[in-house]
């Protein structure tokens, strides 16, 4: 009996043609050679799905925990980070925020003709070391690709997968008066980073995205503050969406301080310069925890202690209500509402 | 923040707040019926929520909100202009992203935009003639759009415009001027203004000489004011100021800034690029005397009225405004938004009936955004 033929694997090179995603040879390579290599699911046998065994805390009483995310930012790379980053840390951040321990992640490829396999390297390999960095495993994943136009550049969708341990119950449900909101570190340097890289502002800055995965920093908290009501990772719409949102399913209000929170000279600046409000930008590696006032103090050093939380901040306290209103009390003396972000945040006129 | 803080010093507020305290009874402001004192510009407007300084001046004292916030006070009947331009075959149409919500009679910028219309948002009419350099064989048109501020940069980008031979970049003007509508508010029989907080960075181009009218033949103070929480509490006594002391002047905060005579050199390219038309439409106050501006027939080759053959015309600006919108009364004065019986209901910064709900420098937007009482009141 003849051992079966197995064609030598060539590294593919130049750009990615519709050939790619035809299902064939070029496929194959395409898939062997940037994918499986760069996330390292060498050695065994490659099967249509993953095959994962349950961890310890699943085992004793555990609950499985899984979420979903797209990711389509422009630029696919950007000063601190980079669309794999986004799309592992991400999805390793909405997991961790719900309590959960995150385990594995899957990974969709949508690829617009015509991208440079180098750069699809260079995602692939950032993956890797973000999946790493968050103690996770990429344990199965698809490639699309598209005509020129059907999709700009590179789309890419993650799911994971973790266990809350036993015990373990986060929910905005669960947050009443009195508890403390504390955040992790300044604000809105994901969504300053983006729009300056981007170019259409004309203006040099040195802001870094801040993504990060958050799955030990939450660690830490929970362990110290197991009282720990909620948390919540605070992505597009900022900071101001996330606390009303929380408001809103808790049905109660927040007093923020707005001297308190953590904001740096150059995003103060940014925001100045182009009339954004930094409570509405965008951040990839920030949460926020509502602790009962008992634990605030244990979770603000736990934070602290962490390499993700060194300028953790207790920015405000909840309240009574009325049910879903987030106030600010001004560093100037006033108060205001902090409403739900509409539209985009758009640059004034005048 | 260097050179912001200081405007923002919560002490010094203090003292500003303790001398608009003793200044308010002397200049004539009672509970009962407060001193009505208006910004005229919706940066202004904007500050004020933002600091929440409405609801730390006394009692008797109340701001108005006045009608300069340009994506405001446009007519629907502009916006569905801009729509038509931008739906014909070949056109990239740019625009200021505040306009992009505006209702126009029938749907938005950004409605037609989903539609499938090419329309772009740019932060500076550069970045339009830009995009006409790269797109040589598109017609680029900018929607211009503000007050004096904004005027010059259209000014300039035109006259660069023909010096290059860009003759695939139009503009779509709809520029307008801050002095012609406070002269209508104040001709009002309805008006009971007491005084007025200036527009800085319209007057840091027109200075404070086109103001004087409003002492001299209405018999009310201006102070031209910047944008922090600070200028505009020194700004405010200065005009409780002249009203306890019985003077009506113009007078100006925002030294630092402004020039009592402006900025000459683009004054002249204002000058030089457009000329008044003899009205304009305002939403919400109707047509108003020289309140805009339209491109010189010189220039009429970047002029898209002329291109596209969309003239203003007076028949076509006829106000179509949706029934029960009280954005007019707001804008004078009469009412408070939360007394508008669209507000905070059919009429929503997701959804604006009105065009003051648009803007964020819209007196009802910021009402709503950063209002204390909102519901309550508009409940």
């Amino acid at each position: 009996m003849a051992a079966p033929i197995v064609p030598a694997r060539r590294k593919p090179k130049g750009k990615v043609t519709l050939a790619h995603g035809g299902g064939g040879k070029a496929m194959r390579d395409l898939v062997e050679g940037v994918f499986v290599d760069a996330f390292g699911m060498g050695g065994a046998p490659l099967e249509d799905q993953a095959r994962l065994v349950p961890p310890e805390a699943l085992l004793s009483g555990g609950r499985l925990a899984m979420t979903t995310d797209g990711f389509v930012v422009d630029p696919l790379f950007f000063p601190g980070g980079d669309i794999g980053k986004l799309a592992v840390w991400g999805t390793v951040n909405d997991l961790a925020v719900g309590g959960a321990v995150p385990h594995w992640l899957s990974v969709s490829m949508i690829i617009e003709e015509g991208l440079d396999i180098e750069v699809l390297e260079r995602v692939a390999h950032s993956m890797r070391e973000a999946a790493d960095l968050a103690g996770v495993r990429i344990v199965t994943g698809d490639t699309k690709v598209v005509a020129r136009g059907g999709a700009d550049k590179l789309f890419v969708t993650t799911a994971g997968v973790g266990v809350i341990p036993a015990g373990r119950d986060l929910g905005a449900h669960l947050v009443q008066p009195g508890d403390v909101a504390i955040v992790n570190g300044y604000l809105g340097r994901h969504g300053a980073a983006i729009l300056a890289a981007r170019g259409e502002m004309m203006l040099e800055t040195a802001i870094e995205s801040d993504c990060a995965p958050l799955n030990g920093l939450m660690e830490a908290v929970l362990s110290a503050a197991p009282g720990t009501r909620c948390a919540r990772d605070a992505t597009r719409g900022g900071l101001a969406s996330l606390l009303n949102e929380v408001a809103a399913a808790s049905g109660t209000g927040f007093a923020i301080e707005e001297a308190r929170l953590p904001l740096e000279a150059e995003i103060r600046g940014f925001c100045e310069v182009l009339g954004f409000d930094p409570l509405y930008l965008a951040n990839e590696g920030r949460l926020a925890v509502f602790v009962p006032p008992g634990e605030a103090e244990a979770a603000l050093a736990a934070m602290r202690d962490h390499e993700h939380g060194r300028e953790a901040a207790v920015i405000g306290q909840v309240t009574e209500g009325p049910a879903g209103r987030v106030v600010m009390n001004t560093a100037f003396g006033g108060s205001r509402i902090v409403d739900m972000l509409v539209g985009d945040q758009l640059p004034r006129i005048c | 923040m260097k050179y912001i803080d200081e405007f923002r010093d919560p002490a010094l507020a203090k003292n500003l707040f303790r001398r608009i305290e003793s200044l308010v009874g002397p200049a004539g402001g009672t509970k009962e019926k407060p001193l009505q004192i208006m910004e005229i510009c919706g940066g202004h407007t904007h500050a004020i929520f933002r600091y929440g300084l409405d609801k730390l001046v006394p009692a008797e004292l109340e701001f108005v909100h006045g009608p300069g916030c340009p994506v405001c006070v446009l007519p629907m009947s502009r916006v569905d202009d801009c729509i038509e331009i931008a739906a014909r075959d070949n056109v990239i149409f740019c625009t200021f992203g505040d306009a992009m919500r505006v209702p126009g009679t029938r749907k938005s910028l950004m409605q037609a935009k989903a539609e499938g219309c090419d329309i772009r948002m740019v932060y500076s009419p550069l970045d339009a003639l830009e995009l006409a350099r790269r797109n040589p064989d598109r017609d680029v048109v900018f929607f211009g759009l503000g007050f004096e501020t904004t005027m010059p940069a259209t000014a300039v980008t035109i006259r660069k415009a023909a010096a290059d031979g860009q003759t695939n970049f139009s503009v779509f003007c709809n520029h307008i001027l801050v002095p012609p509508p406070l002269r209508a508010l104040l001709s009002d029989p309805q008006m009971r203004l007491d005084g007025f907080v200036g527009p800085g960075h319209v007057s840091m181009i027109i200075g404070t000489e086109p103001y004087r009218f409003i002492a001299e033949e209405f018999g009310k103070p201006l102070v031209v004011a910047g944008f922090e929480p600070l200028d505009l509490l020194q700004a405010i006594v200065m005009v409780l100021q002249q009203l306890a002391e019985g003077r009506a002047e113009i007078e100006n905060q925002y030294a630092r800034v402004v020039p009592a005579n402006g900025n000459p050199h683009a004054m002249a390219a204002i000058e030089a690029v457009y000329e008044p038309r003899s009205s304009f439409d305002w939403r919400g106050l109707g047509e108003i005397d020289r309140s805009g501006v339209k491109i010189r027939g010189e220039y009429a080759a970047y002029d898209a009225e002329v291109k596209f053959g969309v003239g203003y015309g007076a028949g076509k600006a006829a106000g179509r405004e949706p029934e029960g919108c009280r954005c007019g009364d707001v804008v004078k004065g009469l009412i408070k938004p939360p007394a508008c019986p669209k507000f905070g209901g059919e009429c929503v910064p997701e959804r604006p009936l009105g065009a003051l709900m648009v803007s964020s420098e819209g007196a009802c937007a910021a009402y709503y955004q950063y209002g204390g009482t909102r519901r309550e009141e508009a409940a």
